[in-house]
């Protein structure tokens, strides 16, 4: 099958999963179902978008098939980020802090940390994998406990506002920080359509790519802005889900044999949807489960990347 | 002797740090007061000293059993193993008693620890960061199976209450159940060397004329007593199985003999300190030390890793 069958069929699936979720088992007030139904689906896509998208970006500058920015701790710090910024100036208006407000500023924050993250793990060349991995997962564990540490400082009516990053769920009805989110990932999308070509040239390594005349540093921290707004993005909708990025990823690396990067994002984008719209419709209306689709994701995902270890083990010994 | 000492000015600290302000002068005469002292405070400081020597040497053991210094109850699973028990030990029997909760914790938090080890032997490369890779992969795969159930039985939000890990409810007649920490201390102080004979291999153990199986066995179960014990009655605490034992090498050196004891003591001593901490930073209320734990323990772990690629 080539590429573009591919995609179409892919496409395909979205579009039937899309309208599963969207008209299955629609009675009742309509508009009242509709208008929540197409804001949770709305949700999902965005969310599913900017998963997909920043791990394969970043699994191209890191050179690796099972680093992803979320198991580097980048959801974390995001959370962190929002947690301080409430924790900061939650106290010293009148009413505590407006979400969106609370979004930009953690997305301003989050471009000084993508810089940080430039220096651990481009800086020195030299460093084993599996270290940078260790490194992000307790970096991850050790944010998570630091806005748990500030959560118990807040003022309870400022609590109000982070209260919802911690859980995630799709059934939040925010459509105004909905709007805000589709506006940063279109305009990242956009700026990121300029990188595409290079992203090309980044894949055969950072020698070769030098050779080729990239300015190799600068597009790295290019990029690495665009991976920090779009896990933002993601995750002030819903919170972090840690294994969604490296599941489709890989199934996109599986699926479409090509380093084409313009393949590779859009394909990987809808997959992601695909996951996350199908996911929850079969929970929700297959198997009747009260749970989210995060957590079904999250452990396949982490199984699949304990495969994904156990095959590269050999190569580090 | 510095570290009986640093840990007698802990506890002492320990006991007169509250929200009800005693001083030891007046236990003798003010019941009230001496009520207060008697069933929060030496419960709490007991419970502190005990679980935290005891998770020391619960890393300590493991390290030894796997050969490598980053692995411990909180990077192979054994916590999240214990946790799952609990739950299901909760679904399963909805009014379960303490013990029962205990028992169900022990019998996962052995069962998954078992596999762990089996699977550490299994694969031949003993990379440093490897292990621990997988053992934190492993404890999310559970978490995620934990998670799941707690849901479909809507009592998720309870689950995270109660396991995060705190002294704050440890009164007289709840927390009991820590004393069996003290026949795993025991068996850790004459096990020592054997674990680490064990951890050398199964050929290697039998050459010298140890039943590997055994030994293997009875450090698993300790770690799980340990792991299990803290689980129920204080919740989870991470990193002091990882973080004590490595700090306690960097100074004492590889000698299990020499470092035993020392890792006994600042395990109590570094859970006694991080308990203060979280109860003189919002005074009058308090922080759960499985959150203040986190984020030093955290921080450590770190050092300790980067320090370590050197």
């Amino acid at each position: 099958m080539k590429n573009r069958d591919k995609f179409i069929l892919i496409i395909g699936v979205l579009v039937i999963a899309i309208g599963l979720f969207v008209a299955f088992d629609l009675k009742g007030n309509l508009s009242y179902i509709l208008s929540r139904r197409l804001i949770r689906l709305g949700t999902m896509l965005v969310v599913g978008i900017s998963v997909g998208v920043s791990s394969v970006i970043f699994q191209t500058i890191t050179g690796n098939r099972i680093l992803t920015p979320s198991i580097m701790g980048y959801e974390s710090i995001f959370i962190l980020f929002q947690t301080l910024i409430v924790f900061i100036l939650g106290d010293q208006a009148l009413q505590a802090i407006s979400q969106e407000a609370n979004f930009f500023l953690a997305i301003c924050l989050m471009l000084l940390f993508s810089l940080g993250m430039y220096f651990l793990v481009f800086n020195n060349q030299h460093k084993n994998m599996f270290y940078l991995l260790l490194i992000g997962m307790v970096m991850g564990a050790l944010f998570q406990s630091a806005s748990q540490f500030m959560h118990i400082l807040i003022d309870p009516n400022a609590f109000s506002v982070i209260q919802n990053f911690m859980f995630v769920s799709f059934s939040k009805m925010n459509t105004k920080l909905l709007a805000i989110a589709a506006g940063t990932l279109f305009f990242t999308l956009i700026y990121l359509r300029k990188l595409m070509p290079y992203l090309d040239v980044l894949r055969l390594g950072r020698e070769q790519a030098i050779n080729l005349g990239v300015n190799y540093n600068r597009l790295v921290k290019q990029l690495l802005f665009v991976i920090s707004l779009l896990v933002s993005v993601s995750t002030a909708l819903v919170g972090p889900i840690t294994f969604l990025g490296i599941l489709v990823s890989n199934l996109t690396y599986e699926l479409l044999k090509t380093h084409k990067h313009a393949w590779l994002l859009t394909y990987c984008a809808v997959l992601s949807c695909v996951c996350l719209i199908a996911g929850q419709f079969l929970i929700e209306h297959v198997l009747q489960f009260s749970t989210t689709v995060s957590i079904v994701i999250n452990f396949i995902g982490a199984v699949y990347f304990m495969f994904l270890l156990w095959k590269t083990r050999k190569l580090i010994r | 002797m510095g570290f009986v000492f640093v840990l007698l000015i802990f506890s002492w600290i320990s006991l007169f740090t509250g929200v009800r302000d005693i001083h030891y002068s007046e236990l003798w005469h003010d019941q009230d007061k001496l009520l207060v002292f008697l069933n929060s405070r030496i419960p709490r400081t007991l419970a502190l000293g005990l679980i935290g020597s005891g998770s020391g040497i619960a890393g300590l053991i493991m390290q030894q059993l796997s050969q490598n210094r980053f692995v411990s109850p909180t990077t192979s699973g054994a916590l999240d193993a214990a946790k799952m028990g609990v739950l299901m030990a909760l679904i399963w029997i909805p009014d379960v008693s303490l013990m029962g909760r205990l028992f169900f914790s022990l019998g996962f938090t052995f069962l998954f620890s078992m596999l762990f080890i089996l699977f550490v032997s299994k694969i031949q490369i003993k990379n440093n960061v490897f292990i621990p890779l997988v053992g934190i992969m492993f404890g999310s795969i559970l978490n995620a199976v934990s998670t799941f159930f707690a849901f479909k039985n809507n009592i998720v939000q309870n689950v995270q209450e109660w396991l995060l890990g705190d002294f704050s409810a440890i009164l007289q007649g709840q927390y009991e159940a820590i004393y069996f920490i003290l026949p795993a201390v025991v068996v850790a102080y004459f096990y020592a060397e054997k674990f680490t004979l064990a951890g050398m291999g199964h050929s290697f153990a039998v050459n010298l004329g140890m039943s590997y199986t055994s030994i293997v066995n009875i450090g698993l179960l300790t770690v799980s007593l340990v792991v299990s014990v803290s689980v129920i009655t204080v919740g989870v605490i991470p990193f002091v199985g990882l973080i004590v034992p490595n700090m306690v090498r960097l100074f004492v050196g590889d000698n299990i003999r020499k470092s035993l004891p020392v890792i006994a003591f600042s395990g109590a001593i570094f859970l006694l300190f991080c308990d203060i901490l979280g109860r003189i930073i919002v005074y009058p209320y308090e922080i759960p030390i499985g959150v203040t734990v986190g984020v030093i323990g955290g921080i450590l772990f770190l050092v300790l890793i980067l320090k370590k690629r050197g």
